[in-house]
């Protein structure tokens, strides 16, 4: 292990500077960790502990136990005795500064004693139900329904629609191929936040208001996405087009027998890109839904957090939902992704 | 770094599954599609190839752009255009109606001209702090021999978490019952109620962000870091420089190209920020200490009983312009990184 951490660029001689690169690589590790990793504990705590102050660092619930002769299962605690001693005690019950307790082994004696002397007894708890409650009372399915529903048509939608384009830009001659790809790519320098007004009553016009389709086919045409494929297909020869010609393949079957076969790769791409930025998509549809009917996953976590006395421990779980799939294709896909960023700035 | 052009054999082979789904619907467009090109003749088959595309821009783009503009200068609050009537450039006064541009409580929509002003601040700290921590996370994962894949995996990792999703984790993290709080009352005996605080809820805004996008930010700057040829640190270590005199006569003046772009990028997405903010500070808040210009915008138009689409409008042509600007001096200072 030693050996492994000192290994650096100049063997057998680690200097200051490598030891600073490595304290700065942990360090922002644990800053990137530590807020992601409380949530997702934090999102399996009662509700009971999720307020109460100073937060415990592992969820943990109240330890109970059934005594003989109590209607409900009554919560353990620790009492410390004048003379230093513990006990293990149940509390019975609680009236102001002093409580009735009972020793579990002899469930007939209880007696009173000061709170001051117990100390609750918790152990581990992993409170799942904080994952399956929201499913029966928030509508959550339905947001992650519709979500998933976006996300999926808009992805295959946006790798069809984009790659037929890239398909003309990259193989053909034809008036006015370099004007459009100019126009295409002119798109990329007018953000959503400059046109969200008229792109909404655009929206409005098309009778697509509050409709999951309004979210869908305003994000399907991407410059990015057009970009991508279109300098992918350039590297396709050309002789292979010429020879499907020469056997009488109509110009569409050439498009998807053998062009899209061969950009798989940027497909894969574009297709890793195009789920992340739907799943994660918020000020559209923000704009665009307008009924819980027809929430997104983030418009429906957004929504919740000023609805209700904000549940914490219910909304902590649905945030982790919601970070799962991406998390999921970043781990097996992160070496992709991150090529992809650093060779073409998509984001 | 060289294009993504291999990919895991699973997505591959994923990506065909998907293919053979798609393989029925394509045989049954191929149908139409073939007869389209007896009729029209194959040289005409690109424009068929690009109409949809084409169309969803013009729609989606082309035509809001064009409308960005006349709603700008129309008032009422008709959300169809030719429902509103032409007032000239009324917005436009009444948003530039001030009396001092640097006191927004002076102005007509002081909302306006406070989401101006924290749209500012916010920008220059968060350009500048996500510089300078993408800039040094970048030279420590290019000078790491070991675990620089994990590290940058792990850096990178918040980029693609959802604005939504930030917001609320830093919210809890900060909150009342937070970690934080737990830690300030241990040791401090003492607790902030951050997100309630103007000065604090500034700083963690732009600290959220920071913490959001720096991964980014820090691919695009170590693929430079990269690009700049081994041999000359060869030939520096020769002669005997030492490592600090590397990094600023050497490294610092050929990365210069790369930092400008990834200013102005960095310039481009802090003016637009929105919603992590949002999400973030409940809205805005603490009161309108976290209010910026989208936000003024979106809710001008959005999110009020009287929607004000011209005013909105005319707020956006304005950002539209600020933002115009910084793309074209974008492709101004890469086209010259070319060179």
């Amino acid at each position: 292990m030693i050996a492994f951490l000192t290994r650096t660029r100049h063997p057998g001689r680690a200097d200051m500077t490598d030891w600073l690169a490595w304290g700065w690589a942990v360090l922002g590790t644990l800053v990137v960790a530590i807020p992601i990793a409380w949530a997702v504990i934090s999102s399996l705590k009662t509700e009971a502990e999720i307020n109460s102050f100073p937060p415990a660092l592992v969820p943990r619930a109240a330890q109970t136990i059934t005594v003989e002769g109590q209607t409900k299962p009554l919560s353990m605690w620790i009492r410390t005795l004048p003379d230093g001693s513990e006990q293990t005690v149940a509390l019975v019950r609680r009236i102001g500064l002093s409580a009735t307790v009972l020793d579990p082994s002899k469930p007939d004696e209880s007696f009173r004693v000061p709170v001051a002397e117990l100390r609750q007894l918790k152990e581990l708890h992993l409170q799942w139900s904080n994952y399956s409650e929201p499913m029966k009372q928030f509508n959550f399915l339905r947001y992650l329904w519709n979500t998933v529903f976006v996300t999926v048509v808009a992805t295959v939608l946006t790798l069809l629609l984009n790659s037929m384009a890239a398909f003309a830009l990259s193989k053909y001659r034809f008036a006015g191929r370099d004007a459009m790809f100019a126009l295409i790519l002119s798109t990329m320098m007018i953000p959503l936040s400059v046109i969200m007004v008229p792109a909404f009553m655009v929206i409005v016009g098309l009778n697509l208001a509050d409709n999951l389709w309004g979210v869908i086919l305003s994000t399907v045409s991407t410059p990015t996405g057009v970009f991508l494929l279109r300098q992918y297909m350039l590297t396709i020869p050309d002789d292979l087009i010429e020879a499907a010609r020469v056997d009488a393949a109509s110009e569409f079957r050439i498009y998807w027998r053998i062009v899209l076969p061969l950009c798989a790769p940027a497909l894969a791409v574009l297709a890793i890109f195009s789920v992340i930025w739907r799943w994660n998509d918020f000020l559209w549809p923000l704009i665009v839904l307008s009924s819980p009917d027809n929430y997104t996953l983030q418009i429906g976590l957004s929504s919740l957090q000023g609805q209700f006395n904000v549940q914490w421990h219910y909304i902590l779980a649905m945030t982790v939902v919601t970070l799962l799939p991406v998390t999921m294709v970043f781990l097996f896909l992160q070496k992709y992704i991150t090529e992809g960023v650093a060779s073409s700035g998509v984001k | 770094m060289s294009a993504p052009t291999s990919v895991a054999p699973a997505v591959v082979a994923r990506g065909e599954r998907l293919g053979e789904g798609l393989d029925a619907v394509m045989r049954v467009a191929e149908v139409p599609m073939a007869g389209l090109q007896r009729l029209l003749g194959p040289g005409r088959m690109p424009y068929v190839f690009i109409l949809p595309n084409m169309l969803l821009f013009t729609v989606f783009v082309f035509v809001p752009v064009g409308l960005a503009i006349a709603y700008a200068f129309t008032g009422g609050t008709n959300l169809l255009i030719w429902d509103r009537p032409f007032v000239g450039l009324e917005n436009f006064k009444a948003l530039l109606d001030c009396g001092s541009y640097l006191e927004p409580s002076t102005c007509r929509y002081n909302l306006f001209w406070t989401a101006v002003h924290n749209t500012w601040w916010y920008t220059l700290l968060n350009t500048l702090g996500t510089l300078f921590f993408a800039l040094v996370t970048a030279l420590v994962l290019n000078r790491l021999t070991r675990g620089r894949g994990f590290f940058r995996a792990v850096f990178f990792y918040p980029v693609l978490l959802s604005p939504v999703v930030v917001g609320l984790i830093w919210q809890w993290f900060l909150a009342r019952e937070g970690l934080v709080n737990g830690f300030l009352t241990d040791w401090f005996d003492t607790r902030i109620i951050f997100l309630l605080e103007v000065g604090w809820s500034r700083a963690w805004v732009v600290y959220v962000s920071i913490w959001f996008h720096m991964g980014f930010y820090m691919l695009i700057i170590l693929a430079g870091l990269q690009a700049i040829p081994r041999d000359i640190y060869e030939a520096a270590a020769i002669d005997g420089t030492s490592q600090w005199r590397q990094f600023w006569c050497l490294t610092l003046p050929l990365l210069i190209p790369n930092l400008l772009v990834v200013t102005v990028l960095l310039l481009i997405r802090s003016v637009q920020v929105f919603d992590e903010a949002w999400v973030l500070t409940n809205g805005g808040g603490p009161g309108t200490a976290n209010t910026f210009i989208v936000q003024f915008i979106y809710q001008t138009a959005f999110a009020q009983e009287v929607r004000l689409y011209g005013l909105a409008s005319a707020a956006s042509v304005l950002m539209g312009i600020a933002l115009l600007i910084l793309t074209l001096s974008q492709l101004w200072l890469a086209k010259k990184a070319e060179v």
